[in-house]
């Protein structure tokens, strides 16, 4: 079964492809995989008909007991042959009812065939979630497959509507098994049905719930207006999702479970009512269609309501009448369906106002259509009838209030019902007078023979099983004997064509009787309908019922949703106000002691960077406000470092420089002052929010201290990290090494980071070229050692110079944007920088140190390189992308995580060699070396992509917009012009205040 | 665990001015109050490692008695880099949505017109609507239209397009 559902997959997956191959031929091709698990599930006659079953299953999630499941028995057998059987024969048909023009073909045939596999895990599926997931799935295809002409307003409003529908009950449904699954201990639908948990409020709810899941999907009132609205869907769809499978599965679902829950409270009564109502309303409407396919649609609308009430009355003789009304339904009203997609198509038209003469020029079609009709009308010596007359039988001998009320409306249904069946045919095959008007939808396509095996076969199977009744008896009654049967009932009950001349006969003469009667008083019982008024409406219940949701949810949605990102954020803050304040005020564990500072100068730290906070907050000057908050940044390293984090202190004064230079490098091409345009609004509220989660956060921070009751694991993590990770620097090791894990999300989150920043900036891409001097490839061919340069800018203005300059892009700047000192500075400083970044990568392991301040540092001499000489001077000084360096990092990390796996140990397990150096002495070399620096390299790719986006690509922007706007020039800080103007284009990268910060971060 | 009211009351402090200016409609408020924020809620990771005391390093594998919790600290490394990360993506987007409206401050701003923003919203949300309300109107023609409302078997007044017509097959 298992097997089975995987071979639908594939082909699924290959559908598109082989429809483009095969056109409408690919049907043919398609139909061979439902016929096969047909084949395949008459293989396992033999099991079930012993009363066992074929079962499979494979864990899914364990946790929750949920498992791939399937389950073979006598009801499963019985849909999954009919399924698959009916799947094939339709596929059939589609290969000759569409035509190779036929616009999204390939979509078509994937979707009916993924429908045909999911309907056979629905059926098959044991394990109630997943009978669940394919219940859902069947929705979607549906939706699809209704709405398949998705040019037309119909069709795509009855494919909402029944998607609506289906998963409105489908949602109360997973309530429902929740709740059963719960109070039974198991999912297995099969334990569920044989082991029912006992009677109980909780149980009735859940039932009640998942009966309205099986109502919905199988149409009934007040649910039933989705189904003639689903004829919007091209025929084939018509008569297999929505005569023969998918609004079966209510059907099937009431009967699953009928044996073990038929005794619950509302049960009979819901099943019952709802089921006669509903036969009687289907086939009352049925009656005033002129539209073949509606007339058919309401006719299923009828019969769905008739099964309901029959599969779910509960007793062993109805049960054995459901299964058997089950399999006669799914033929003869897929045949039906199928014909009239043969008129249609032959003719031009479903109206039976416009058909005439059609029985006598299609005498083959007209035959298939009597026998199919007079199947459904319950005329012997057919499986209608067999049917009809098993069901009669069972209620008789039930003899109970509901039982005689099922009766009665049953037998009203039946007399409307053959009534219908009769209108159809006459409708569609009688000789009428027409008139002229009409006249040219005669004829319009050559009939085509093939079309007629797929309703032939089903003809001829209605038919043959009708009068085989007796040999397929001992089939369905192994279902039916699942329910056992009551003391005193009149034994039990077999299909058979002839039963002796009992009551149930006599009913069903009186119904044939009386339906033809009423037949042909066709015109004074139209003229009675009409004189009716219009009793119950649902379709325009529920379109109110769905407008005036939609309604509520623009209202909520304008309601919540205005404000822009201030009021989102301040929503949120205040929920973590009131609920973490909530919290801490029922609080009642307080540190051991509070003490006023740590050491002295903490306080003095601590004030600074307090007026430093506030006074950022208050900054209207862009610049200022950075530089502010920069001062809170670095006494954090105050902070860090006296507290005994010398990690943190490294890492975070080496972060806050290059965080401050690019800062720099973005805001030297904004305005000076922030938010002109947005001057700051509701300053009183913003202070109160402020204050509330300012507290909030002092007051959390002393309850969580005080709340820890577990001491440190400082020891554990010493030892750990001594022994194992072969490291003195505990904080090192556990990044490297005991939580390396977290530290790979966290290269792969940089990584993202660095895509986002370049790829805001460079907008076609970062690796389209590095910036190099023409000149240094020059140099390698050794041609020319002093030539022009590349940018086309500065070219004209930069004086060619001799080699002997101290940084090679330097000479691209404008000169009164060179330093010479800084230049000759970054040059004697970039050298020792690396080989101390390097130091720090390395000697991280035992001392302060690692691949995050190394990487760092390398960073910024890299920036400092950039700053000193432009953007060529960083192509120049590492000529290979940003990529290359964050895919290397990545690597290594990675590899050493994935390598140990080789090596038949868990991810991320490191090794050491060790052996006594000359000059290093005792070196301890580990995988988590090789996984540090990866690190190392990711951070400086990261830095590098940021350099590369937001200093040199700014740059060329900025000179591209001065060739259009040259009228201004010169350093923006100290420029005082008006807001609001074109960018102004300034030629140096280098500002007033960058010096300064790349001599911070040269210690 | 005992806590230093000092570092309490300067986080508290810089949560307080973070979300004051994190409030605002401008980008780069937003990310001087994203910096501070940052930096307080690293200050409270902080604080949970108690008192000061001597660095997380053991030279062979001998731990000092006042030795500082290193968990937070790794914590911590982990969201400093962070941090730096999101700060300059940040700073990507104010400088693309400056660079995009071209126009100085407006581009440096979360929305151009609250008023005008919600009445696009308004609008799209009835369209949306209104074009579900025509397809289920539709569905409901369809349905009226071949229920039989006139003479007894006679001709429709309108000859509807089949299926088959309305699409064109061979």
């Amino acid at each position: 079964m298992i097997l089975a559902l995987l071979t639908f997959a594939g082909l699924v997956a290959l559908t598109p492809l082989l429809t483009r191959i095969l056109s409408t031929r690919v049907f043919y091709l398609l139909a061979v995989l439902p016929a096969g698990v047909f084949v395949y599930t008459l293989t396992q006659t033999a099991t079930v008909l012993g009363g066992g079953a074929v079962t499979e299953s494979v864990p899914w999630i364990p946790q929750l007991g949920i498992a791939f499941a399937f389950r073979v028995d006598t009801l499963a057998w019985l849909l999954a042959l009919i399924v698959t059987g009916v799947g094939a024969l339709v596929l059939v048909y589609c290969a000759r009812y569409f035509s190779p023009s036929e616009p999204q073909l390939g979509r078509f045939a994937t979707v009916l065939l993924a429908f045909a596999g999911v309907m056979y895990g629905l059926v098959t599926a044991d394990d109630i979630y997943v009978m669940f997931m394919f219940w859902e799935i069947t929705s979607v295809l549906s939706y699809l497959l209704i709405g398949h002409y998705t040019g037309r307003k119909e069709s795509r409003g009855a494919a909402l509507q029944a998607l609506l529908v289906t998963t409105f009950g489908g949602l109360a449904m997973l309530v429902g098994i929740v709740l059963l699954t719960a109070e039974a201990g198991t999912t297995s639908i099969a334990s569920l049905v044989a082991d029912p948990p006992a009677g109980s409020g909780v149980v009735t709810t859940a039932v009640m719930l998942i009966l309205a899941g099986a109502l919905s999907k199988s149409a009934l009132v007040p649910f039933h207006f989705w189904l003639p609205a689903a004829m919007a869907a091209p025929t084939p769809v018509s008569a297999y999702l929505h005569a023969a499978a998918m609004v079966k599965a209510g059907i099937y679902l009431v009967a699953r479970f009928a044996p073990g829950y038929a005794d619950t409270p509302g049960w009979i009564p819901v099943l019952v009512s709802l089921g006669v109502l509903t036969m009687l309303l289907g086939a009352w409407r049925s009656l005033r269609q002129n539209d073949l396919k509606l007339l058919l649609a309401y006719g299923t609308v009828s019969q769905l309501g008739f099964l309901t009430v029959v599969v779910g009355f509960g007793t062993r003789d109805t049960a054995l009448a459901g299964a058997t009304l089950l399999l006669a339904h799914a033929l003869f009203k897929a045949t039906l369906f199928l014909v009239v997609g043969i008129v249609d198509h032959d003719e031009g038209t479903r109206d039976l106002r416009e058909l005439s003469g059609l029985g006598r020029r299609r005498p083959a079609l007209a035959a298939i259509a009597i026998v199919a009709a007079a199947s459904m009308a319950g005329v012997p010596p057919l499986l209608g009838f067999v049917a009809k007359e098993a069901v009669l039988t069972s209620l008789l001998e039930a003899a109970d209030a509901w039982g005689w009320a099922a009766l009665i409306g049953i037998a009203l249904g039946s007399i409307l019902t053959v009534a219908y069946s009769a209108r159809f045919l006459w409708g569609a095959f009688a000789t009428k007078p027409l008139p002229d008007e009409v006249e040219h939808h005669s004829a319009h396509h050559a009939p085509d023979p093939l079309i007629l095996i797929a309703p032939a076969f089903l003809a001829l199977a209605t038919l043959a099983l009708g009068i085989l009744s007796p040999l397929i008896s001992p089939f369905l009654e192994s279902y039916a004997d699942t329910i056992p049967t009551e003391p005193g009932s009149h034994g039990v009950y077999h299909l058979a064509l002839w039963h002796g001349l009992e009551p149930a006969l006599g009913i069903s003469a009186a119904i044939i009787a009386a339906g033809l009667g009423l037949f042909a008083l066709r015109k004074p019982f139209a003229r009675f309908q009409r004189s009716l008024p219009h009793v119950f409406d649902a379709a325009r219940d529920y379109i109110r019922i769905v407008r005036s949701v939609d309604a509520l949810a623009a209202r909520v949605t304008l309601f919540a949703q205005k404000g822009g990102l201030p009021q989102y954020i301040g929503t949120i803050l205040l929920v973590v106000v009131l609920c973490l304040g909530a919290a801490t005020a029922f609080n009642r564990t307080w540190p051991e002691s509070i003490v006023l500072w740590d050491y002295p100068a903490q306080l003095f730290v601590a004030a600074a960077m307090a007026v430093a906070a506030v006074l950022a907050a208050r900054a209207t000057h862009r610049l200022a406000a950075v530089l502010l908050v920069g001062a809170t940044g670095f006494g954090m390293v105050v902070l860090f470092a006296y507290h005994g984090a010398p990690d943190l202190a490294l890492t975070q004064a080496l972060v806050e420089t290059v965080t401050l230079v690019v800062f720099m490098l973005v805001l030297r091409r904004l305005p000076t002052k922030i938010a002109q345009h947005n001057k700051p609004v509701r300053r009183g509220r913003r202070v109160v929010i402020g204050v509330l989660v300012g507290v909030t956060m002092g007051l959390v921070g002393i309850v969580a201290l005080g709340a820890r009751e577990a001491g440190t694991l400082t020891d554990e993590l010493a030892r750990l990290s001594y022994e194992l990770g072969h490291g003195e620097n505990i904080v090192n090791v556990m990044l490297v090494d005991i939580r390396a894990w977290d530290t790979m999300n966290e290269l792969s989150v940089l990584i993202v980071v660095a895509t986002g920043v370049a790829s805001l900036i460079f907008v076609t891409g970062r690796n389209a070229s590095i910036p190099r001097l023409r000149e240094s490839r020059a140099r390698r061919q050794g041609i020319a050692r002093t030539r022009i340069v590349d940018d086309p800018h500065t070219a004209d203005e930069a004086p060619a110079e001799r080699q002997h300059s101290w940084l090679l892009g330097g000479r691209t700047l404008a000169p009164e944007n060179r330093s010479l000192i800084l230049e000759v500075l970054v040059r004697l400083i970039f050298h020792p920088a690396i080989v101390v970044s390097i130091f720090l990568l390395f000697a991280g392991h035992n001392m302060p140190g690692g691949g995050f301040a190394g990487g760092v540092l390398a960073g910024l001499a890299l920036i400092a390189r950039y700053l000193a000489g432009g953007r060529y001077e960083l192509g120049e000084t590492l000529p290979i992308g940003p990529g290359v360096l964050l895919g290397t990092g990545m690597l290594l990390a990675t590899g050493t995580a994935v390598g140990s796996l080789f090596l038949g140990a868990d991810v991320l397990t490191s090794a050491y060699f060790s052996a006594e150096v000359p000059v290093l002495g005792y070196i301890s070399f580990g995988t988590s070396t090789i996984f540090d620096v990866g690190v190392y390299l990711v951070v400086i790719g990261v830095v590098l992509d940021i350099i590369r986006a937001l200093g040199g690509e700014v740059d060329r922007q900025q000179a591209e917009a001065g060739d259009a706007a040259p009228e201004g020039s010169g350093d923006e800080h100290t420029d005082a012009r008006d807001t609001g103007a074109v960018p102004v284009a300034t030629t140096a990268p280098v500002n007033a205040e960058t010096p300064a910060t790349t001599s911070g971060g040269r210690r | 665990m005992s806590a230093s009211l000092t570092l309490v009351v300067l986080m508290a402090i810089m949560y307080g001015t973070g979300v004051y200016v994190m409030l605002e409609r401008s980008l780069t408020r937003i990310l001087i109050g994203f910096l501070l924020v940052g930096n307080a809620t690293n200050l409270l990771i902080f604080l949970m490692s108690g008192r000061a005391g001597s660095a997380p390093i053991v030279p062979g594998g001998e731990v000092a008695a006042d030795t500082v919790d290193p968990l937070p600290q790794v914590l911590m490394l982990t969201a400093i880099v962070i941090n730096f990360g999101v700060t300059a993506f940040i700073l990507a987007l104010i400088y693309r949505s400056w660079w995009l409206s071209n126009l100085g401050d407006e581009g440096d701003d979360v929305m151009s017109d609250e008023e005008k923003e919600e009445a696009i919203e308004a609008e799209n949300a009835d369209e949306l609507q209104a074009s579900l309300e025509s397809d289920d109107t539709a569905v409901l023609e369809v349905l009226d239209e071949d229920e039989d409302h006139g003479d007894d078997d006679g001709p429709p007044a309108t000859p509807e397009p089949s299926e088959r017509e309305r699409d064109v097959m061979r």
